[in-house]
């Protein structure tokens, strides 16, 4: 791994969070997504995006677009692992604090990332179920 | 490839081996305090004169002329304050540009909320440039001090401080320039640049960190800041930091024998930097003046692609280069230099500056250009939106 050759940037961040972000998992969009939902980070400008498909109350599909910090799109990439194949209401039920553990933490100044990421998959599903008409 | 490259010469520089010697020899054979009129004592006085010396010499400048300080930042709060207190009662104006270093900026706004002093922000064109008719417009006749920087830290342009200065000799107002990215860079003699003061940091050219001058130009009216045992002719009292001060002496003289020939390598360094990203990134904004800018600096824009995401990528791949917009803070207020040359919020936030130094080659520049599209293309491809539905 680039990070061990150089000593580079674990200090920064964990290893799991950047190994999100230098490959991050469910980049783009879904095709026909049941729901679509952003959230921006007003002191800085950072936003992500998640599109998703569901099937059978399960999340069977979500992708992300974020622009931001490493802590922005390892915190979108590893959400959208999170939920994948999980029931709705299990997603729903996602905290920031999950997306922070999964990342092996954050510094406490970018835990408004993982807020993001979580506000814009809640924002996504909120719309999955208002165009569903359930 | 495991050597790291360091792109980041103008947040600090290396430091000379010629230098550190020089500072580890005080450090471990001079003992005395300057002010002891004992033979240590007269030792390390001689080491801080002969010092002073080299540094006035580097600039043309009288060495009576040269107050040791901590670093730019310093010499900056020190022409800012000292000027102004020195007129406290008959003047209370100051000028500065809008993109001055903080060391400026802040200080500027804390005098004008805490000491009444009237501070006027000249503003720059997109190419960061200020306009010395702009300054003589600013002027009036309570204006103290003129504050413009020699160049721009962030985007590189080198300002007019020539024309600047002659507007303030003409109006009788004292000018200062910061002049931390300049000296030891660019020609810097006050033999011929009218400017009345100017900072100075010793670990942007090649010396230590927690040193630095202020030139004063004899007759100029300064207070001092802090009050104590009266050392620097009282302009900036405290016992002298003797082997920061004689670094700062060999790194002054080291500069400018060296000047013109690392300026000549160290620009065609940067013009490849410049040619080659904008060939190879789209969408590649060069920030700064086109060709009046620095000669060890290439900044850049990269719409789509957050200045932090892109330093830590080039960390990961052993680079180190920096941004104004990186995010440490945890708000990324695009830097207000990016905002005062024009530059939409969205793009300021990929802003990204290379500064290339004396331990800087070809083969880093190659590596540098191989490297940064990649880095760029893949954050690009985790922000594009989809097409709207």
């Amino acid at each position: 791994m680039g990070q061990e050759r150089f000593g580079a940037a674990e200090d920064l961040y964990p290893p799991a969070a950047v190994d999100h972000f230098t490959s991050p998992r469910n980049v783009g969009g879904v095709d026909d997504p049941d729901g679509k939902g952003s959230d921006t980070n007003p002191a800085c400008g950072d936003r992500t995006t998640i599109t998703v498909r569901l099937r059978d109350g399960r999340i069977e599909d979500a992708r992300f677009r974020t622009f931001g910090c490493v802590a922005a799109i390892a915190s979108a990439s590893a959400l959208t692992e999170l939920v994948r194949g999980r029931a709705v209401a299990e997603a729903r039920a996602v905290e920031p604090a999950d997306v922070i553990a999964a990342l092996g933490g954050l510094p406490a100044r970018k835990e408004a990332c993982a807020v993001m990421a979580v506000g814009a998959l809640r924002a996504a599903l909120v719309d999955a179920h208002v165009g569903s008409g359930a | 490839m495991t050597e790291r490259i360091y792109l980041d010469h103008a947040a600090t520089t290396p430091v000379d081996p010629e230098v550190a010697e020089a500072m580890v020899r005080v450090l471990s054979e001079v003992p005395g305090n300057p002010s002891s009129i004992y033979a240590e004592g007269r030792r390390a006085r001689a080491l801080v004169d002969r010092s002073r010396a080299e540094v006035a010499a580097a600039i043309g400048a009288q060495p009576g002329e040269i107050v040791f300080t901590s670093g730019g930042t310093e010499a900056d709060n020190l022409a800012l304050r000292g000027v102004l207190k020195a007129y406290r009662g008959e003047r209370d104006g100051l000028v500065i540009s809008a993109i001055e270093h903080h060391a400026v900026l802040d200080t500027a706004e804390d005098l004008e909320r805490h000491a009444h002093v009237r501070v006027t922000r000249v503003p720059v064109d997109r190419d960061g440039l200020v306009d010395p008719l702009a300054v003589e417009r600013a002027i009036d006749g309570r204006t103290a001090l003129v504050s413009i920087m020699h160049a721009n830290n962030e985007v590189g342009t080198v300002e007019p401080i020539d024309a600047i200065g002659r507007v303030c000799r003409a109006k009788g107002v004292p000018f200062h320039t910061d002049a931390v990215q300049t000296v030891g860079v660019l020609p810097f003699d006050v033999r011929e640049l009218p400017a009345d003061l100017a900072s100075i940091n010793a670990h942007k050219l090649y010396g230590p960190k927690g040193v630095g001058a202020l030139y004063v130009r004899g007759g100029t009216r300064i207070a001092t800041m802090q009050t104590g045992g009266g050392q620097e002719k009282g302009r900036r009292t405290g016992t002298e930091n003797v082997a920061g001060i004689v670094a700062l002496g060999v790194a002054m003289r080291i500069a400018a024998e060296r000047r013109e020939r690392d300026a000549a390598r160290l620009s065609a360094l940067r013009d490849r930097i410049i040619d080659g990203v904008r060939s190879r990134i789209p969408a590649a904004v060069l920030t700064g003046h086109p060709t009046r800018r620095l000669p060890n600096s290439a900044s850049f824009c990269f719409p789509g692609a957050q200045g932090e995401s892109l330093i830590v990528a080039l960390d990961l791949e052993g680079i180190s280069v920096s941004s104004g917009s990186a995010c440490t803070s945890g708000s990324t207020e695009p830097s207000h230099v990016l905002t005062a040359i024009g530059v939409a919020r969205d793009a300021a936030q990929g802003s990204l500056r290379i500064t290339v130094g004396r331990d800087t080659t070809d083969a880093h520049v190659d590596r540098l250009l191989e490297v940064l599209p990649r880095v760029v293309e893949r954050i690009r491809a985790v922000s594009r939106e989809p097409v709207a539905t």
